[in-house]
């Protein structure tokens, strides 16, 4: 069997399954953002007319995050907010992260950051991009908000059908300054918006054993770009060695893993020592091309965050390009910690000090502009590029602007000279 | 007999059907008004009630590819659209599926705007064109959701059985 497979034979109480077969796997985590008040909605209506009080079936496997309008911009999602807020309380929920410096953060960060994703753990959240999690060895995939009231009440996902899997292995080591994103971008461009839907991705080869947790949440972060149901890379000693130290697990691991003989629908192999930095162009996520294809475009705003791209690495090489220089006049350039403990991380090692002298605006935690909800929108005619994970139309808040994905370290060169920029050199 | 009246091409994304600004947006009777709201001719009809329920929106490939946005399937629910598309992203037709939206998967469908649709279990029939297209079923695993009427109406069946699963 493959790793999720094995991950969905477990979780369901079957010895073994196979690609096709439907199955409720218990649920080990379900995660939500501030769509839990829509959650909440439907949760409330599965129990009308039933003489039974809505109950969260484990408050204890539940995990509630603000990220994505923080703080609130409305009235309306203050008061949606302060809804989650009450309801969390009173079903003693006690994996919620209201906004806050210590605790704070992006849902995608605040998982793993605080040993909350497992290896071989069944992790649902109202998200797409909670494909992240498989970046632990865990089968993660996104669910809306009904489901994921179904899951509240049931503690099962239901009617589960096994995906298929696709085996990428990745070989070569990457040139300086390309790295997770260029691979996945690069990737996500090969395989099409639609070519892993109802697929998993799984991730093996050198190059990824040798990727740090960080870079192995940007590259599952993005398996759904490509449509697939997760991305998953089998727990190893990286995994171990971040849940250890970084995420403070004491905990026996579960190394689940895929069996010699596991059924692969195919098989894509990608060498990335020749591969340069890649960009998705406006406006779909597989529009990727090698950036000497846009370098030279104008850009008004930068964007380095998100759940994809706002961790200590991606603000490292940020900071290490950017540090003495300035933002280009007209151009201005957004941060945005993925969460508090990455944000005074950033703080005590220099970063936000670099940023802020260079001419960047380093924002609180959160989603900020990547979905156009409440910061950072873009005007008529505009251009932006940023680390983010999607480039639709409208995405940035104006469906008469443009957004161009990258890495953080074309991020940070372009921002410099306020075109988009290859941070290896050359030409430009 | 269906009517199309509104078509787009491949990757229609969440973002397009329901813009992320209206996400604090939430209740089923609100969601309607802002289907496809940065299209504001088609929004403005949607709106006038100039689009009669039963009326088809053909989508390309990976319809409603993106976020898990659930008001971008609500707000087609609210002007009872069916959607006949190429193909369909997960989580969108998941979403579609739970809450009771008419989809169709019809991997070859031709048809433009004003074409009168048939549709039958098995295929598409343009009337306009006389051309007849397979459909692709709903998986069978999703049968008994529909069934039950929609998600909700299936969890709360399964609650009163008592087949609540505990650890």
């Amino acid at each position: 069997m493959t790793t999720v497979e094995k991950i969905l034979a477990r979780a369901s109480g079957l010895p073994s399954v196979k690609v096709g077969d439907v199955v409720e796997p218990k649920v080990d985590l379900a995660m939500s953002h501030e769509n839990a008040a829509l959650v909440i909605n439907q949760f409330n209506e599965i129990y009308k007319g039933t003489n039974l009080t809505p109950k969260i079936w484990d408050a204890s496997r539940v995990a509630v995050i603000f990220d994505h309008r923080v703080p609130a911009e409305s009235a309306k999602t203050a008061s949606n907010q302060k809804k989650v807020r009450e309801f969390v309380g009173v079903q003693s929920v006690t994996k919620f992260h209201d906004i806050r410096g210590d605790v704070g953060g992006i849902c995608h960060q605040i998982l793993p950051e605080n040993g909350y994703v497992r290896p071989g753990a069944v992790i649902v959240g109202t998200d797409s991009h909670t494909t992240s999690h498989g970046a632990l060895g865990a089968f993660a995939f996104g669910i809306g908000a009904t489901e994921m009231a179904s899951v509240w009440a049931l503690g099962v996902a239901v009617n589960v059908e096994v995906p298929p899997t696709i085996k990428v292995v990745v070989k070569g080591r990457f040139k300086k300054f390309v790295g997770a994103k260029d691979l996945i971008l690069h990737l996500v461009g090969k395989l099409t918006a639609q070519g892993a839907n109802f697929k998993v991705l799984e991730f093996h080869g050198p190059t990824i054993k040798q990727m740090n947790t960080s870079s192995r949440l940007t590259l599952c972060n993005m398996a759904v770009e490509a449509g697939a149901t997760a991305g998953i890379v089998p727990a190893d000693l990286e995994t171990e060695r971040y849940l250890r130290e970084e995420a403070g697990v004491a905990e026996p691991i579960d190394f689940v893993a895929s069996d010699q003989d596991a059924v692969y629908e195919q098989v894509i192999e990608i060498n990335v020592a020749k591969l340069t930095p890649q960009i998705a162009c406006p406006h779909t996520v597989d529009n990727v091309k090698p950036i000497d294809a846009v370098v030279g475009k104008k850009v008004h705003q930068v964007v380095i965050g998100s759940c994809t791209n706002g961790r200590l690495d991606d603000l490292a090489i940020a900071a290490k390009i950017m540090k003495g220089k300035k933002v280009s006049q007209g151009t201005r350039m957004l941060i945005f910690p993925a969460s508090g403990k990455v944000f005074r991380q950033a703080l005590a090692k220099g970063y936000v000090g670099a940023f802020m002298q260079a001419g960047a605006v380093v924002m609180n935690s959160g989603c900020g502009p990547c979905l156009g909800i409440h910061e950072g929108a873009l005007g008529d005619g505009e251009t932006a590029l940023s680390t983010t994970n999607r480039n639709f139309k409208g995405r940035m808040g104006n469906p008469n602007s443009e957004v161009y994905l990258c890495s953080p370290a074309v991020a940070a060169a372009s921002a410099i000279t306020g075109v988009i920029t290859n941070p290896q050199g050359g030409t430009n | 007999m269906a009517t199309v009246v509104y078509k787009v091409g491949n990757d229609i994304s969440t973002d397009v059907i329901y813009p992320g600004r209206f996400m604090a947006t939430v209740l089923p009777s609100e969601t309607p008004l802002l289907a496809f709201a940065d299209d504001a001719a088609f929004n403005a009809k949607l709106k006038a009630k100039q689009i009669p329920p039963g009326s088809v929106l053909l989508g390309g490939q990976n319809f409603g590819c993106g976020s898990s946005r659930e008001q971008a399937v609500s707000c087609l629910k609210g002007h009872e659209l069916i959607i006949v598309a190429k193909s369909f992203a997960r989580i969108f037709l998941q979403n579609a599926i739970n809450l009771g939206l008419r989809v169709v998967t019809c991997p070859n469908i031709e048809a433009n705007v004003g074409d009168e649709l048939e549709i039958s279990a098995t295929a598409v029939t343009n009337k306009s064109s006389g051309k007849e297209f397979f459909l692709v079923s709903l998986p069978k695993s999703r049968q008994a959701i529909i069934d039950a009427g929609g998600l909700i109406p299936f969890t709360r069946k399964r609650l009163l059985e008592g087949a609540q699963t505990t650890r």
